[in-house]
């Protein structure tokens, strides 16, 4: 069993977090910070495998991570996981991210930690290995962005939310975009004459 | 209204997203806590809103706030509307955040019930992943119970996409409802042959996890895995059976043998290296498991280590860190063979990486000997003069005392040597292991009575330069061994060359700085040399010494008795005042030694570490009871500083008493020991040995500190545990010689004591003579101990309720709970919703009602378990009975009917099949299918010839679960039956995901020794029929409420076009009517919860409700549904008429002779009889087919006559007594009803008509 999986920067700035155990919130903030403390005074050429730390795990716990530029990829897993397996899905964890985000960094999950999540779930349910298949992965959650992006087009008009944004930002040509932007503006001058008009009522 | 919508779609727009939110953080990074707060702000406002896409804006950010640490469970009632908005972007964000901060006690969580059923079952795939995504993080015990049986549906579904993760958090389902264990099982042991291999991963995870905790109830699926294991590719996959295979082993020896070939052939064969260390970890346990070493297995051994030394000498960190970590394994019943590989381990030591020295030291503990444990602790005693950072110096300094002290300090030869090391880790910089350093230094005194006078020695040094210890009070772990050697110093203070010195080092003022605990103890043992100082001066003329030990006493105990801590100033003031007395009694000439002696006579006895639990408490004893009434909270409250004021108010004046009253005193004394003597926990020995030892606090750092060790030692210059390691070199060669001279003599001598060490050496295996007499005293336990309770299982452990027996047949009221309609209900709702809401008010009613039947389910289970288990005795003996001598008859019938009537009879036969397969001898991987089936085939009469991983007993659905294995085995047979007669080769639904033909082969093998395989038989029968669809349905009771029936209606589009929108209605009559959810009238119909495409079958359920079951009825209906093709759509329908008979109301109920037989003496139950003529098929077939399609269960059998039984669903009983001569059958039968005997009597003449 995976019992969480953190991701953090070079500072130890949590960029997701998943605990498939609950915590409060304090102890999670503890969790990071201790898993950050252990893992950064590593050296870069020694081995991927700690033993967890006081918070997380215990003996039967071990911390598997991966280093990679800016961000440390953190799973916490018991003894029925195959050490080298997750490496291995580490590994899975971030070239998928890189194709779902066409040459990820660092930003890429500061702004799309839902994103992120979403593409874990494809991969670690309830922290047990789901997939390991990149290719299905990327299916998946491919499927699932066009459906939203679906939902988001046809109530684009008074619908649009947050994520549909981002998708319609990011993968519609810069025209529509723009056109996007262009309905922003337009609701503007509309909240501009509603005003108006609830001024000139009163 | 209309407004009110404008006005929030347009506010909406300046809202802020998650990237805004993201942004704004980074732009605020001086206040960032106030900027999150304003933002919080806003997003309770936003949530105020009706909007949905605002409140799903809101709830993704909150998510976002959750990973930085806020706390927002606050909005959980929020993410609740955000899950069920209808929006699949929503209900994803909804999730999601559920996922994040919901738990156990979050109590909106049972409002979430319906709605998670509801997207559980939608028609959109990701409707049903994000949910089941989400639940996985949240399952409580409530929705595992009232969403079980959804998801095991779930686990049949279509898309694989769907199946794999119902699978796995089926796991979670069981960890938090147990119960559900048991009924899923079998469906999931299917999914271990699923065609998708991602489902097949699954289900091996779950089954992996679930064996791992509770291995012994999954051994018989070993075969299984076995299979899949020679067969699947997938290395995920591999690496889990081989995982689990591994936790199997130790259960199982046999199966170890098995493995290591397939498992040896792996290791050379796979480039994968995750793989290869699975396999080579498996074999481990392998061979571990197998106790008795054959000679091809030391080739295993050789193997592995090989080809972990090629892992450890790899320049790949994470290689060489898991060689180390699998070698560690190896090590524990090898230790011969990894100890030839002690240089690579040594240089292991001197890795930069810290995760790989920590392996290597484990290695170390398993690799010393009495021969090399002071070299290997030398070369440690230098990496902890290296070793510059204080965790792994910690662990160095831990593996150390481990490695000496290891079973019973077993290979020290040494102790001097030993207590030297032990002081030599004293000077360690900043350990926070002090307090363990302590206790090794009090056991190795307590226990090893040789070395005392070295020790006391060694200590009084040590006391004597108690200051460079002490450097650092605040930050100093290492003073807890002052706390050792004052008490050793004090306890063995005969052994003390020089007491006095040593008293004086321990009343220096600088000891007031030490810890209370400490304090405490010095003064306490200060009082025990004083005593020994007035002993040693006792009859020497001159007194001087003893009174100025006086003296000394008197002068220094005053600042403890200033002590701010308590333990020390009450000793202290105790003690001085005593002094007092004693110095008062020495002016006068009187002799007080003795007296003063006596004060801490006795021998200390080591008590073993569980003594105390083992102690069994006496009969009538009840530990939980009140002694007293206990006090009210307002009375002890109100007492409490009252006592302690009084109690502390003599204590504080007691100083100024300079005179005790000694009879006092004495009687105090007396009583003391008279408790004590009564008290069977007290250890009669010293008082200071009651002391509790106490934890130092928070103590991390000291200075450097350098002891000048010149004093003890005879070869100054030299770190003094080297000397010892010189001199053993040379004892042991002197001792060599002594015993080769002794051969000569052929005499032998007993070990001597320390004294002298040079001159003898017993006769041991390794040639190595301690040097002291090690009389570890062994510990003390209890006279009435108990016998090992060491294993207990955390209680809290969640798998413990798992451990639960799988092979047993399941029970008739095993089931999930089940909510009738609940496919057609889900279909509805997301329709309108109003009617979801209706659902919603519905579902707290629904559940308690649930919870009620849980209860009675589970007092029925517990009975039935018990009954299960006389009867298990009873078939084990019945079956050891057989053996003897008619193999061949009552197997075979335990073979064919036992399996219907008694569930035990299964199981011992799938035990059996377990042996049956492991004691075959291991075969070549890629043929070990065929080997099995094929030595099945000359075993006659061997119930184990089925093998087992065919054993067909995975039911199809809930209700067919109350079936016995035999049905599902004809079911089995008719659907492949079906299958090749329809010649489809796309299987979509589950029903038709079977294993592959070899399965089936050994099922018919299983049955065809002696008589002829059964007839594919189902009862599932002909409903209707037209050019686009086909319904085939069969009716089944339902045992939890006597007045309902199901129906399962399989329907198959047999058309090119695809089928949707079917509505399936029926005209009700008086006594039958179809249920319908609430609000509908009695004419409309029930949709369909599926679409059918071309060629594909799925199966759907309708529940009937019946008031009179004696007579059978049939019910008109229609099925209306509508026809796609890619240009045009018709109406069509189809009539049909449903035959409710007699048999359909009967279940199939297991039914013991004993019981049977008082049943038929009771008198209440009417008899009839049936002759059927002319009916050419064996006894068993007869028998079976009444079995199948009456649902009648056997009860016993001799010869050519049997005894069965059934049950109706308002609980009549039905015992048949079936004769056959020839080819009649007479068919004598009694019931409590005669109308329904009747007709179904009528029914069975005309199953046996039609054939």
């Amino acid at each position: 069993m995976i019992k969480a999986i953190l991701i953090f920067n070079n500072h130890g700035k949590p960029r997701l977090s998943k605990f498939y155990e609950h915590y409060n919130e304090d102890i999670e903030q503890q969790i990071i910070r201790e898993t950050f403390h252990l893992v950064s005074k590593r050296d870069e050429n020694v081995c991927n495998f700690l033993e967890g730390g006081m918070l997380i795990g215990g003996s039967d716990y071990k911390l598997i991570y991966r280093h990679y530029a800016t961000l440390y990829f953190v799973f916490c897993v018991d003894s029925s996981e195959s050490e080298l397996g997750i490496l291995d899905l580490i590994q899975v964890f971030v070239e998928t991210l890189d194709k779902c985000f066409e040459n990820v960094c660092e930003l890429d999950l500061i702004f799309h930690v839902d994103k992120v999540h979403h593409i874990l779930a494809e991969m670690v349910m309830g922290g047990m290995v789901l997939e390991t298949n990149m290719n299905e992965i990327i299916t998946q959650v491919d499927t699932q962005n066009k459906m939203e992006k679906s939902e988001v087009c046809a109530g684009r008009y008074c619908r649009s939310t947050c994520s549909c944004c981002i998708s319609c930002k990011e993968h519609e040509p810069p025209g529509n975009a723009q056109k996007h932007q262009h309905w922003r503006h337009k609701h503007k001058s509309a909240k501009f004459t509603f005003l108006q008009i609830v001024a000139a009522r009163s | 209204m209309a407004l009110k919508i404008v006005k929030g779609s347009i506010d909406r727009m300046f809202d802020k997203n998650l990237q805004d939110l993201v942004r704004g953080i980074r732009n605020h990074k001086e206040d960032e806590a106030k900027y999150i707060s304003t933002c919080i702000d806003e997003i309770k406002q936003e949530l105020k809103q009706d909007n949905i896409a605002v409140k799903a804006n809101a709830v993704c950010k909150l998510t976002y706030l959750q990973m930085l640490g806020y706390d927002v469970s606050w909005a959980a009632f929020n993410i609740v509307e955000v899950m069920s908005s209808s929006k699949f972007t929503y209900k994803r964000i909804g999730y999601l955040a559920a996922s994040q901060c919901f738990h156990e006690s979050t109590d909106v969580i049972m409002l979430t019930t319906n709605q998670i059923r509801k997207d559980l079952s939608s028609p959109n795939q990701y409707d049903t992943g994000v949910a089941l995504t989400g639940l996985s993080c949240f399952v409580t015990p409530d929705l595992a119970r009232d969403l079980a049986n959804d998801i095991m549906t779930l686990m049949s579904h279509t898309k694989p996409y769907i199946r794999k993760k119902a699978v796995l958090i089926m796991y979670k389902v069981f960890l938090k409802y147990p119960e559900s264990l048991r009924p899923a099982f079998p469906r999931l042991k299917e999914k271990l042959e699923d065609p998708d291999p991602g489902v097949q991963s699954a289900a091996v995870n779950v089954i992996c996890e679930l064996a791992r905790r509770n291995p012994k109830n999954y051994l018989s699926l070993a075969p299984l895995f076995f299979k899949l294991m020679t067969s699947s590719t997938n290395n995920w996959v591999l690496i889990k059976i081989i995982k689990l295979f591994g936790a199997l082993t130790p259960l199982e020896p046999r199966l170890g043998k098995k493995l290591i070939e397939p498992l040896t052939n792996l290791i050379h064969s796979t480039s994968a290296m995750s793989l290869l260390y699975e396999c080579v970890n498996t074999v481990i346990a392998v061979l571990i498991s197998l106790s008795s070493g054959m000679p091809n297995h030391s080739a295993s051994i050789q193997l592995c280590v090989q080809k972990l030394r090629i892992l450890i000498e790899d320049s790949d960190q994470n290689l060489k860190y898991l060689g180390l970590l699998a070698m560690s394994k190896i090590l524990k019943t090898h230790p011969k063979s990894v100890q030839s590989h002690k240089d690579l381990i040594l240089q292991c030591l001197d890795d930069k990486d810290e995760s790989i020295r920590l392996r290597a030291l484990d290695l170390l503990y398993g690799m010393v000997s009495k021969k090399n444990l002071m070299e290997i602790v030398k070369k440690l005693m230098l990496h902890v003069d290296k070793a510059e950072g204080t965790t792994y110096r910690d662990e160095l300094l831990t593996k150390i005392i481990d490695i000496c002290s290891q079973s019973n300090y077993q290979y020290i030869t040494n102790f001097e040597w030993y207590i030297s090391i032990l002081v030599e880790l004293t000077r360690l910089e900043g350990t926070r292991h002090g307090h363990l350093i302590a206790s090794q230094m009090l056991d190795v005194a307590i226990r090893v009575k040789a070395i005392r006078v070295f020790a006391v020695a060694q200590m009084a040094t040590l006391l004597d330069n108690a200051h460079l210890l002490t450097g650092n009070t605040q930050r100093n772990g290492i003073c807890e061994v002052l706390y050792a050697a004052a008490w050793i110093c004090g306890e063995f203070s005969e052994h003390l060359e020089n007491p006095m010195q040593t008293l004086e080092a321990m009343l220096r003022p600088k000891v007031a700085t030490l810890p209370g605990h400490i304090q405490a103890v010095y003064v306490q043992n200060s009082a025990k040399l004083f005593a020994t100082v007035l002993k040693s001066q006792e009859g020497d003329t001159d007194s001087t010494a003893a009174q100025e030990a006086s003296q000394l006493m008197i002068d220094r105990l005053p600042l403890f008795v200033q002590s701010a801590n308590l333990e020390v100033q009450e000793r202290a003031s105790c003690i001085l005042q005593l002094v007092k007395y004693i110095q008062k009694l020495q002016q006068k000439d009187v002799e007080v030694a003795e007296e003063v002696c006596a004060l801490f006579a006795g021998e200390l006895n080591p008590v073993a570490p569980k003594a105390q639990k083992k102690v069994p408490v006496p009969e009538g004893l009840d530990l939980d009871a009140w002694i007293n009434e206990p006090p009210s909270e307002s009375e002890s409250e109100d007492e409490q500083p009252k006592a302690i004021f009084s109690k502390e108010e003599p204590k504080h004046s007691r100083p100024r008493h300079t005179e005790v009253d000694e009879k006092e005193l004495a009687r105090r004394r007396e009583a003391r020991k008279q408790e004590q003597a009564n008290n069977p926990f007290y250890i009669k020995a010293s008082p200071s040995s009651q002391k509790v030892y106490q934890e130092a606090p928070g103590v991390e750092h000291i200075p450097v500190v350098q002891i000048d060790l010149s004093v003890p030692l005879k070869v100054p210059g030299l770190p003094m545990s080297d000397q010892y390691v010189k001199l053993e070199e040379e004892r042991r060669q002197k001792a060599r010689a002594e015993k080769k001279k002794k051969e000569k003599k052929k005499k032998k001598e007993k070990r001597s004591g320390r004294g002298k060490k040079h001159d003898s050496g017993p006769e041991s295996e390794e040639d190595i003579a301690p040097a002291h007499m090690v009389d570890i005293v062994t510990e003390e336990m209890p006279e009435n101990a108990l016998p090992s309770d060491d294993d207990e299982r955390d209680p809290s452990d969640p798998h413990k309720a798992l451990d639960i027996d799988l092979d047993k047949p399941l029970a008739d009221n095993e089931k999930l709970p089940v909510r009738s309609h609940r496919a057609v209900e889900i279909q509805k709702s997301p329709v309108e919703d109003g009617e979801r809401e209706n659902a919603t008010s519905e579902e707290p009613k629904k559940s308690s009602k649930e919870k009620k039947e849980k209860k009675d389910k589970d007092r029925d289970r517990k009975k039935s378990k018990e009954e299960k288990k006389k009867k298990k005795h009873k078939t084990e003996g019945k079956k050891e009975d057989l053996l003897g001598s008619q193999m061949d008859e009552p197997v075979v019938q335990s073979d064919e009917t036992n399996e219907v009537a008694a569930p035990p009879a299964s199981t011992s036969a799938e035990v059996s099949d377990l042996d049956f397969w492991l004691s075959n001898a291991p075969v070549p991987s890629n043929t070990q299918e065929v080997a099995t089936v094929a030595a099945a085939a000359p075993a006659p009469g061997a119930p184990s010839v089925t093998a087992p991983d065919s054993e067909p007993d995975e039911p199809k659905d809930t209700e067919i679960e109350e079936l016995k294995s035999s049905k599902h085995k004809k079911k089995k047979q008719k659907k492949e039956k079906e299958d090749k007669e329809k010649k489809k080769k796309k299987k979509h639904h589950h029903h038709h995901h079977h294993s592959d033909g070899g399965g089936e082969e050994s099922v018919q093998n299983g049955t065809m020794e002696e008589e002829e395989p059964l007839p594919p038989m189902s009862n599932y029968c002909l409903l209707a029929e037209n050019n686009y669809i086909k319904m085939v349905s069969d009716i089944q009771g339902n045992l939890q409420d006597g007045s309902q029936v199901v129906v399962s209606v399989i329907f198959e589009n047999k058309c090119d076009s695809f089928l949707k929108s079917m509505e399936f209605n029926v005209m009700d009559s008086l006594n039958s009517k179809l249920q319908r959810p609430d609000g509908s009238s009695p004419h409309d119909g029930l949709v369909v919860p599926f679409q059918l495409p071309p060629g594909v079958s799925n199966e759907a359920r309708f529940v009937f409700t019946v008031q009179s079951i004696v007579m059978p009825q049939k019910l008109k209906g229609t099925l209306t549904f509508i026809v796609k093709n890619e240009d045009s759509s018709t109406h069509e329908k189809l009539d049909f008429k449903l035959h409710f008979t007699c048999t359909s109301y009967l279940i199939t109920t297991p039914c013991y002779s004993d019981a049977f037989a008082k049943l038929l003496e009771s008198g209440d139950l009417k008899s009839s009889s049936i002759r059927l003529e002319g009916v050419n098929m064996p006894f068993h077939h007869l028998l079976a087919r009444i079995c199948f399609h009456h649902h009648f269960s056997v009860v016993e059998r001799i010869d050519s006559c049997a005894s069965m039984y059934s049950r109706s669903i308002q609980g009549h009983h039905v015992c048949l007594l079936v004769k056959t001569s020839g080819q009649t059958v007479t068919i004598d039968a009694k019931c409590d009803e005669p109308t329904l005997l009747g007709n179904v009597l009528d029914e069975i003449k005309q199953t046996f008509s039609q054939c």
